[in-house]
């Protein structure tokens, strides 16, 4: 029973690791766009709502909405001001650029922070569990947090096939070049692609405040945590970056049952082994 | 196409002038201070590190934010050599690299399962799992790691003097050694293959796979000589930890801000880039994080105004190429 | 000269990438319902032309004005709001999206006019039995249709087609060329770049010719003779004995 309890705790960890991974897809798929500051973003939005939250005191739910508003407001003029202004064939700017300003994020938060770690507490919430027959035990916090990510991809799922939006961000993916001739500015659309993955990342951030301590490095190791749910669901697969939080979130909760060091090690050795295996990831669905 | 001599003759130069650099350097124990000697050694180790971090992104594409898993592994089997195997440090040092060079095989055959920024972000997990692995290594101190001992040090040269003078031509070697070894590689045939690289990517079939494995070699070569001088720094420091050996932020973020700043793609950008380094952190010592951000805003500006960095501004004003890597046509 | 009102005007066009001059000098007029046939052989500048026209190749300093405003160096979406929608050379539909949704997108303009779904599948009925079928599904004839509706779409008042008869089998050109004079009739112009100078003569109310970069022959398909559009067409006569073979292809 213990080993079912493990697997449980590692299903709705990977809730957590696919949030992660969304927003990096999404960029991905729609401008062929590696945020390597990605991790940095969500710490960022990890500490905006702990600002609002903690230091000003608002409702959370307020602060929910104030994040995802200020993320997908800096997501969009980050991209139009600056990112834009680099993505090409020459894969080198956009590395450097997102490096550097993953650099700036965490030296900048850690001069605002502190390099002390910080949580957002969410009351009871953070010890209630749900008991189920045969001694299981459900955390409430997992829990709400798999459900969040269940409906922040079903979310993408219907603005990706049933909207006009989706529709034209899922041409860009296709064929950035073609975009302008259907009257689409493309600037504008990747900004968008940047400011809904923003959103993302805003709810992931969140999360993370509420689910562990974060502190201003802690950006890297959830960049590698997104990064690996989205190879080892797939290039440019929505669902596949569930699939792929999952098999994460299982390896790490497995790894730490084996020993409380090998927690990580497992993850990425899981990875690795898929790269290896299976290379274009579960569901592949487009070309690296 | 010979044209090469007549060049040579009408641009003594710079020919000159690395000349009189090489045996400045060359003099330092015999000149310099003791703190002057330390930074120098530094500086050396980090040109050797840029070059070959330049070699690997600025010539053949292949962005790396992993390389501290070559400088740590470098690190980690020189100490493991030098404590367990009673191997001369002078020897532990190349084998450790020949061993690194020997793991980048299997290690480079995963990671170049990955393209562009995600081959990038693969090299970062890949020493990641390099980090996590040591710290579980007790027998060299685990997650809080290992000093050499004392009696190990002492092989190198009994007295203080006369170690600082073995462990500084060792610098020498490494940092001199690796300009002239990226200078000799651009002007041999692998320079004609870069440019191949550069201009025709996915040309034909066949010239793909041979281009894939000139990446290749480059990939394991740079990981060897990268371990190399990665065994040499913590040799330097005496002390070893995980978190240390493979850290991003000294050995890939400060490495990619030197060569990105100082001008990527050129062999005078990353000394240039070293020279820029030091001055700078001579002066923000105590800017803290302000540092670092300054540098990363740097880069960015760089990649925004111009790709080539501080070289290719100086370059455009006029400033003579040092290393002509170019074999025919000379202006 | 013309009158400078005229619908689409370009004065001494040049065209560059990177340091190859492309096209050197190209002027063109055309009326309001013209359908104009852009003839050459590879190489001599009709796609840089069309590329140009359309923002996707920036221009600087150019004299393009189309239906009475100066276009040259506008952004490619905004010439496409002012009513220029292009058929691009090899299609490029969207392989994710469907039939349906390949031609939706190309309504995003919004300008109003004859072109909808319900026309588009009236102009082409296999499409609409396909309409949910992925776009990169179809034979090659119907994905020309999707490309050709989905620039309808917008209802532009100005068609480029670029080499709509590529690749495609003579009985599936003819089912294309059909739709042509249906498109002129609800008033839109047309620009058209064809290899296929038969095709091209039958349709065309204009005809260009291009030679490397220049314009070699321009007038109307019926004021022109054949040896006139050869020489036009490759630069010398076609009577010399190792240019029958060509020749006689072409035409």
């Amino acid at each position: 029973m213990e080993w079912v309890n493990v697997l449980i705790q590692g299903v709705l960890l990977g809730g957590l690791y696919a949030l992660f991974a969304a927003g990096l897809s999404l960029m991905f798929g729609v401008m062929r766009f590696v945020n390597i500051a990605h991790g940095d973003f969500i710490v960022l939005a990890a500490y905006l709502m702990l600002s609002f939250v903690t230091f000003m005191g608002w409702h959370p739910a307020l602060g929910i909405v104030a994040v995802v508003l200020v993320m997908g407001t800096i997501g969009y003029l980050g991209q139009r001001i600056l990112l834009n202004r680099v993505l090409g064939k020459d894969i080198l700017p956009p590395i450097l650029v997102t490096f550097g300003l993953s650099i700036i994020l965490q030296n900048g938060m850690m001069e605002v922070f502190s390099a002390d770690s910080r949580r957002v507490s969410s009351g009871a919430l953070d010890v209630a569990s749900i008991s189920l027959p045969g001694d299981l035990a459900i955390g409430a916090m997992p829990l709400l947090m798999f459900v969040v990510a269940l409906g922040v991809l079903a979310g993408l799922h219907v603005l990706f096939f049933h909207t006009a939006l989706g529709r034209l961000l899922r041409a860009t993916s296709d064929d950035a070049e073609m975009v302008p001739l259907m009257g689409g500015n493309k600037a504008h659309v990747f900004a968008l692609a940047t400011m809904i993955a923003s959103g993302v990342v805003a709810v992931a951030g969140i999360m993370l405040a509420m689910k562990t301590n974060f502190d201003p490095s802690a950006g890297p190791s959830r960049l590698l945590f997104a990064f690996e749910a989205v190879i080892i669901g797939g290039l440019g697969s929505l669902w596949g970056t569930l699939a792929g939080g999952v098999v994460l979130g299982v390896a790490q909760v497995v790894g730490a049952q084996i020993d409380a060091g090998f927690q990580i090690l497992a993850g990425h050795l899981v990875f690795l082994l898929i790269l290896v295996v299976r290379p274009q990831g579960l569901f592949a669905r487009m070309k690296g | 196409m010979t044209t090469a001599p007549l060049t040579r003759r009408k641009a003594p130069v710079s020919l000159i002038a690395i000349f009189v650099t090489i045996v400045l350097l060359a003099a330092a124990p015999f000149w310099a201070s003791r703190g002057t000697l330390n930074m120098l050694m530094e500086a050396l180790a980090f040109l050797a590190l840029a070059q070959m971090w330049n070699l690997l992104a600025g010539y053949t594409g292949l962005i790396s934010v992993g390389q501290q898993a070559w400088v740590g592994l470098g690190g980690y089997l020189f100490f493991a050599l030098a404590m367990f195997s009673g191997l001369p440090l002078l020897i532990a040092l190349p084998v450790a690299a020949l061993l690194s060079g020997l793991i980048a095989f299997p290690i480079g055959w995963i990671a170049f399962r990955l393209q562009g920024a995600y081959f990038a972000i693969g090299t970062w997990v890949i020493a990641e799992v390099f980090r996590l692995i040591a710290a579980q290594f007790s027998a060299l101190g685990g997650g809080s790691g290992i000093s050499l001992s004392i009696d190990v040090v002492k092989s190198l040269a009994t007295s203080r003097g006369a170690r600082d003078m073995v462990m500084y031509y060792i610098a020498f070697g490494l940092g001199i050694g690796s300009v002239m070894i990226v200078w000799l590689m651009l002007r041999s045939k692998w320079g004609l293959a870069f440019t191949a690289i550069r201009d025709s990517e996915p040309a034909s079939e066949s010239i793909g796979i041979r281009i894939r494995r000139v990446k290749f070699m480059v990939y394991v070569a740079t990981a060897a000589s990268t371990a190399l001088t990665g065994g040499f720094i913590f040799l330097q420091k005496l002390r070893i930890t995980p978190d240390a050996a493979f850290s991003v932020n000294e050995w890939s973020a400060f490495i990619i801000f030197i060569v990105v700043i100082g001008g990527i793609g050129s062999i005078e950008g990353p000394i240039l880039g070293v020279i820029l380094f030091f001055t700078l952190r001579s002066f923000a010592a105590d800017w803290g994080s302000w540092y670092l951000i300054t540098l990363g805003a740097l880069a960015i500006g760089v990649m925004l105004v111009d790709r080539q960095g501080m070289w290719s501004i100086l370059k455009s004003r006029g400033v003579p190429v040092l290393f002509k890597t170019t074999r025919w046509f000379e202006p | 000269m013309t009158p400078h009102n005229a619908f689409l005007e370009i004065r001494n066009l040049t065209a560059f990438y990177g340091d190859f001059q492309a096209l050197f000098g190209i002027d063109l007029t055309m009326d309001e319902g013209d359908t104009m046939a852009v003839i050459g052989a590879n190489g001599a500048g009709k796609s840089t032309m069309l590329r140009t026209l359309t923002g996707l190749l920036p221009s600087k300093g150019q004299n393009i004005r189309f239906a009475g405003a100066a276009i040259a160096g506008q952004p490619a979406h905004l010439i496409h709001k002012a009513g220029i929608a292009m058929v691009p050379e090899g299609r490029r539909l969207f392989p994710s999206l469907t039939v349906e949704e390949n031609l939706s997108i190309g309504a995003s303009g919004k300008r109003k006019g004859p072109w909808s779904l319900a026309a588009i599948y009236e102009l082409f009925p296999d499409l609409h039995d396909r309409r949910h079928h992925g776009g990169t599904a179809l034979s090659g004839g119907q994905q020309q249709m999707v490309a050709i509706g989905r620039a309808l779409m917008s209802n532009p008042r100005l068609l480029l087609c670029d080499e709509i008869s590529l690749g495609l089998s003579p009985k599936v050109i003819k089912d294309i060329y059909t739709a042509v004079p249906l498109i002129r009739a609800r008033g839109t112009s047309m620009l058209v770049i064809e290899q296929d100078i038969a095709q091209a003569m039958a349709v065309a109310t204009r005809v260009i010719c291009l030679q490397e970069g220049r314009v070699s022959l321009s007038g109307r398909p019926e004021d022109l003779s054949r040896a006139e559009i050869t020489r036009a067409y490759f630069g010398f006569e076609a009577d010399e004995p190792d240019t029958n073979e060509p020749a006689r292809e072409m035409l």
